[in-house]
């Protein structure tokens, strides 16, 4: 970042286009840094000012005050508290919304009374007249002391007067409380506080004493001070109360005098749609029928793309093969690094979709609905109705799931959510789903037009889901962890969703998924690839004994060279792997191959399909175009003679990857969100756990 | 429909307060979720979802009182 880039943080209300807002000012140049090992949770972005001059703007959490409630709250009081010349923001710029501008505006006068210089932007302005709301826009300027720009985010209006207003204010850099609030409430006491430090304003410090929350610039001095107003917390509370009611007064007076609404203009739209979607039936009747749709189009239209990226890559390895020279080089790429990455674009079809529902009930309001309808049930199996955007969010990628349940404000309801958010069917599971069903389930109609395959995967959603609530459950009851409930939402009015916004959001996390476990992934396949294609004494001789052994059989050279391929693969290092973990998979109907693609994808569920695409591939080199699925349907059991992926164990299989958390990043993830190992290792071996025991029973009854 | 009491104030928890449902103001039931709880009110402009547990601490007037 350049010196000379002002520093700008969005903040804004929730619902109030924030987010639009910021999509139009920074384009495509955003990143987040929101995957393991990267503990920042913002969005930042650049925005080209004028020609010379760069805004390097930060969209923080959407919340209703600078007093936190929720993890993701917190963040927007840390990053306003700290007085670090690098990281503390040189505007301000609030988003609020034209319709609800009198709650907005409470967050605003908090913001004007940290005294930085900030901007007003009011959005939505294009709803103004139909909702008969008019604005005295220099009054409310002269009011707030504030430049306040009128913008519509979503039509590209007022961009341009928004970066001029950033500029103008970034030069005056004038700045001034709104309200002085807090003397008028207790003088003696706010003067006392006042007097601890001259580096911060009168809110900074009762936010720090309030908010337990002191910066690293506060001397230690400074904070004994601040820690001896923390001594009588009712007064606290009662200030804290007061200071809110002082507010929303001054704010009456300020709107009473500048902002009118013509209440009969009001539409009823929203309360037939409310009337429609809370419904005691058909309110669920929708929800469960939106879930169904968004399932099977995820299966039917994912199957196209995702086949012909199979296909690519297989042919892909060929050409390479053939183009290059035969050596440790080609066989990298071939066998190793093209699989490897094939395996993870395979994804983005299904992941893409999936986030595309995601955003689109998010952004259209729906969801909220979902939230108050599902709230009552969750309770029940100690959860929240907020857990009900991770619990779906999770049949896309368990990682950004869980991260949204940060605004779940409950940490025994959050961490319950944490712990059963990976029994959800996520999107790394359904290859292996995929791939499985298809060889075991005959592609047939049932009743003519229930597809048994469609079926089956949703049976699978259903089972997960199922878990998911019963571990709940099983948590809510044995846990013992007292922690206050509290559960408020707002219910937004209904939008059209904007396509921007919703491909962004698409984008965003596909790119997140993509690049974070893609890593994980490649790097998998290479390990995979040199420990399949080495290995100790035997293996080295492998080629000779064969020769040597089969002599007298009559083989052609297809097949010796076959059963070569085969023998090297099983005194590889890998092979060796495999067959250790023989004695304890083979319950489950599993053979030492299955083992090693058990083991390897513990990184991440679908690298399943990569390990056993290159264990396949290393054990019959003389494939042409065939692809995985082909490859694993002539493996064959060499105890029965029949096929290896039979049904049994391809249910047997189906359940464990059901079960059982097979995933580093997941793993990585709810370390950090939970700030301990005990959570995440409980996770892990309780999954485990179950799933070698229900496969062990599903193959046992069916075989 | 109805009023917040003012006699409320140190029951109703900051979040709210600070989300419109202030002493004084007009609270007005949209909706009761199917499961009888949560509550849909409309508060300030606000269009809220609060739990029972919660709303059961907020005293209301009636309009015509």
């Amino acid at each position: 970042m350049p010196k000379n880039d002002i520093k700008v943080a969005l903040i804004g209300n929730p619902n109030t286009g924030k987010t639009s807002l910021f999509n139009q000012l920074t384009g495509l140049n955003q990143k987040v840094g929101n995957y393991p090992g990267v503990t920042v949770d913002k969005k930042e972005g650049t925005s080209r000012l004028t020609s010379s001059q760069n805004a390097l703007i930060t969209d923080l959490p959407g919340t209703y005050s600078i007093n936190p409630t929720s993890i993701d709250e917190s963040i927007v009081l840390k990053t306003l508290l700290k007085k670090d010349i690098k990281e503390s923001p040189d505007v301000i710029l609030v988003v609020a919304d034209v319709e609800n501008l009198k709650r907005n505006l409470l967050l605003f006068s908090q913001i004007k009374d940290l005294e930085i210089p900030t901007v007003l932007a009011i959005n939505m302005v294009d709803q103004m007249t139909k909702k008969g709301i008019t604005i005295n826009l220099s009054a409310l300027e002269k009011e707030l002391n504030t430049e306040v720009v009128l913008i519509s985010a979503r039509k590209n209006q007022g961009i341009d007067k928004v970066k001029a207003a950033i500029i103008r204010c970034h030069v005056a850099a004038k700045a001034s409380p709104l309200c002085g609030i807090n003397s008028k409430i207790d003088p003696d006491y706010f003067s006392k506080l006042k007097e601890i430090s001259p580096n911060y304003s009168l809110y900074e410090l009762w936010l720090m004493v309030t908010q337990n929350n002191y910066p690293d610039t506060v001397s230690k001095e400074e904070k004994e001070k601040l820690l001896a107003f923390k001594k009588d917390i009712s007064k606290l509370k009662k200030y804290q109360h007061k200071e809110t009611i002082y507010r929303y007064q001054e704010i009456n007076k300020i709107l009473k005098k500048t902002y009118i609404i013509d209440k009969s203009k009001a539409t009823d739209v929203r309360a037939k749609l409310d009337k429609v979607f809370t419904h005691k039936i058909f309110g669920y009747a929708i929800f469960f029928l939106i879930l169904l749709v968004i399932f099977q189009s995820v299966f039917d239209l994912a199957t196209v793309p995702m086949d012909f990226i199979d296909g690519i890559f297989a042919e892909l390895s060929d050409f390479v093969r053939g183009k290059l020279a035969p050596g440790v080089f080609t066989d990298l790429l071939a066998e190793g690094i093209i699989p490897g990455i094939g395996g993870v674009i395979i994804f983005i079809p299904q992941i893409a979709i999936l986030f595309l529902f995601i955003a689109i009930l998010e952004e259209t309001g729906y969801m909220s609905r979902v939230v108050f309808l599902m709230d009552r049930i969750m309770r029940r199996f100690g959860m929240n109705g907020k857990s009900i955007i991770p619990l779906i969010s999770g049949t896309a990628c368990a990682i950004p799931a869980i991260m949204a349940t940060r605004t779940i404000s409950s940490w025994k309801e959050r961490l319950i959510t944490i712990l059963v958010t990976p029994f959800t069917t996520c999107s790394a599971r359904l290859p292996v789903y995929a791939i499985l069903i298809a060889l075991i389930i005959p592609n047939k109609k049932i009743f003519g037009f229930l597809n048994l395959q469609g079926l089956v995967l949703l049976s699978l959603y259903g089972l997960g889901f199922a878990t998911a609530i019963i571990a709940a459950y099983i948590l809510h009851k044995t846990l013992k962890i007292k922690s206050k409930s509290f559960f408020v939402i707002e219910m937004p009015n209904y939008k059209i969703p904007s396509l921007k916004n919703v491909i962004f959001d698409v984008i965003e996390k596909t790119k997140a998924f993509v690049f974070g476990a893609g890593k994980i992934i490649l790097a998998l396949s290479i390990i995979l690839w040199f420990l399949a294609s080495n290995g100790p004494e035997a293996y080295k001789n492998a080629q000779k004994n064969t020769i040597e052994n089969s002599a007298n059989k009559n083989l052609n050279e297809d097949d010796l060279n076959q059963k070569i391929a085969a023998v090297k693969l099983e005194n590889s290092y890998i092979g060796i792997m495999g067959k250790a973990i023989e004695p304890a998979i083979k319950p489950l109907g599993y053979d030492w191959k299955i083992g090693i693609a058990l083991i390897t994808s513990f990184a991440a569920r679908e690298v399943f399909i990569g390990t056993l695409a290159t264990i396949y591939s290393v054990g019959s080199d003389d494939e042409d175009t065939a692809t995985i699925k082909e490859k694993m349907r002539s493996e064959v059991n060499l105890e029965t003679g029949g096929s290896r992926f039979n049904f049994p164990v391809g249910m047997s299989l189906m359940v464990f990857y059901a079960f059982a958390m097979q995933c580093m990043a997941t793993f990585a993830i709810v370390k950090r969100e939970t700030n301990s190992w005990k959570w995440p290792l409980i996770q892990l071996f309780g999954m485990a756990l179950l799933a070698y025991v229900s496969s062990f029973i599903v193959y046992q009854i069916l075989s | 429909m109805g009023y917040i009491s003012e006699e409320s104030l140190d029951f109703i928890p900051l979040k709210l307060l600070e989300m419109g449902c202030l002493p004084g103001a007009e609270v007005q039931l949209v909706q009761i979720a199917p499961l009888k709880d949560p509550l849909y009110i409309c508060v300030n402009g606000s269009h809220l979802a609060i739990r029972k547990e919660t709303a059961s601490k907020i005293k209301i007037l009636k309009a015509n009182i």
